[in-house]
């Protein structure tokens, strides 16, 4: 089964649903012990970077942070890639998993924040992730954070500057635009996670 | 960066009521069906307006919009009659992606932030309806039919303050005429406000999206039935503006 994880951050239905077209098992839960017992995690989320703050106090982060260091399937969709990080300018205090170096920032003023809209990806051979994914394949992104670009980024997007659209590290995973609203793309790339 | 095409549906009693002329729909009036058409044809979201909004129409509405979420996988927005938090979270909870709200913010401007601060920003489009009058442009509420004295410009400020997401721009003076968009007005709002602005009403051409991009600086265009107007469908559009220069998702 794939977990998706429920820490209040906003609408899961999209991914769900997107899991659910693709034929995969896949629940919504909010309870360590169903996350732990998962085969496949997905963190997804919406909004400010202070919200991961509920992963917090009822032990997910714990139970994600073991999973992801025994090679568990994880994948981070926007607020969840960015968690991945050391943490946000959005929100200093709080500690991202600081499982990818550096941390997220916002745009520079010289572009519109946020940046929603369809953009394009260049993707590194290599990921297994982006499998099939054409260069210049575009996907859906809404967010005024980015996470930077570094030796594990697998896909790059520009706006304003250059920032990581994927990341990947052995079987942990982030995406900063969202797979479920990228039409044939995300799906794609959703396949690819379920076949991980 | 590519500027968005977004379809959009008007629906009365559950069934869309225009702009939609495919061949190979079983059932032109069903909402799953259009929306999904529209997005094989290239539509980069896809917004469906109830203009019942009756409150005892609710259900039907949120059947719509969970038959429609189904297997539609680009941003769905759906506007119409709501009011209330609770109103916002049944259509979230149905499948929809972002709200839109319209009377009921201008009537209320802390429902903007209050559905922002439980589903985000990015899932609340505040719909303003304006009107060029002496020295700019007013906003109207309740389907264009009360004036509310308000600037529309100094309106848009505030909702982006307040929490909305994205501005979805109608100019009442150029709906329904295809005489291109109101490239003044969505400029003036384009330049007051740092979130995204969807413009609306007028839309005829190919070079009507071109002018509203570049003059309007506008970040995405709506149009309802684009389809009866001459153009034929939302990818050969998307084809024309992007041979025009204009970044586009294409091909899509």
């Amino acid at each position: 089964m794939i977990a998706i994880v429920d820490y209040g951050a906003g609408n899961l239905n999209s991914v769900k649903k997107a899991f659910d077209y693709l034929g995969a098992a896949v629940g919504v839960t909010d309870q360590p012990a169903v996350v732990a017992a998962a085969d496949k995690i997905v963190l997804p989320g919406v909004g400010h970077f202070s919200s991961l703050q509920a992963l917090n106090p009822n032990g997910l982060r714990e139970t994600l942070l073991e999973a992801a260091s025994t090679g568990k399937a994880f994948l981070g969709i926007c607020l969840g890639m960015q968690w991945l990080f050391e943490g946000s300018e959005e929100c200093d205090e709080l500690a991202g998993a600081g499982i990818f170096p550096g941390k997220c920032r916002q745009f520079p003023s010289s572009v519109k924040s946020p940046h929603v809209g369809w953009n394009s990806l260049a993707v590194r051979a290599g990921s297994r992730l982006m499998r099939g994914i054409a260069a210049d394949s575009f996907v859906y992104y809404t967010h005024s954070y980015h996470a930077p670009v570094q030796a594990e980024a697998t896909a790059v997007s520009e706006y304003g500057l250059a920032f990581a659209g994927a990341v990947e590290r052995g079987n942990i995973f982030g995406v900063q635009f969202h797979p479920e609203k990228s039409g044939d793309v995300g799906l794609s790339i959703l396949r690819n996670f379920c076949e991980v | 960066m590519t500027k968005r095409i977004i379809a959009c549906l008007d629906m009365d009693g559950g069934r869309v009521v225009k702009g939609v002329r495919f061949t190979d729909l079983r059932d032109a009036g069903d909402p799953a069906e259009c929306a999904t058409a529209h997005a094989r044809n290239g539509a980069d979201e896809i917004v469906l307006l109830d203009i019942t909004a009756t409150s005892g129409k609710r259900n039907t509405l949120l059947e719509a919009v969970r038959g429609t979420a189904r297997s539609l996988f680009v941003p769905f927005t759906v506007g119409g009659g709501i009011r209330r938090i609770e109103d916002a979270a049944a259509v979230f909870d149905a499948g929809a992606d972002k709200i839109a709200i319209n009377s009921a913010a201008v009537s209320d401007p802390t429902l903007i932030g209050k559905i922002a601060g439980r589903f985000g920003s990015q899932a609340v489009v505040v719909a303003i309806d304006a009107r060029k009058v002496d020295g700019g442009f007013e906003v109207f509420v309740a389907g264009g039919r009360v004036p509310t004295g308000r600037d529309a410009v100094q309106w848009a400020r505030e909702a982006a303050a307040g929490g909305a997401g994205e501005i979805l721009l109608t100019s009442m003076d150029r709906d329904g005429t295809q005489s291109g968009f109101d490239c003044e007005l969505v400029r003036a709002v384009a330049e007051a406000v740092s979130i995204p602005v969807i413009a609306s009403g007028g839309a005829g051409a190919a070079r009507d999206f071109i002018e509203v991009f570049s003059e309007g600086r506008a970040d995405a265009a709506l149009a309802a039935s684009i389809f009866h107007f001459g153009i034929e469908n939302i990818a050969q559009l998307k084809r024309e503006l992007h041979e025009a220069g204009v970044a586009m998702r294409w091909p899509c």
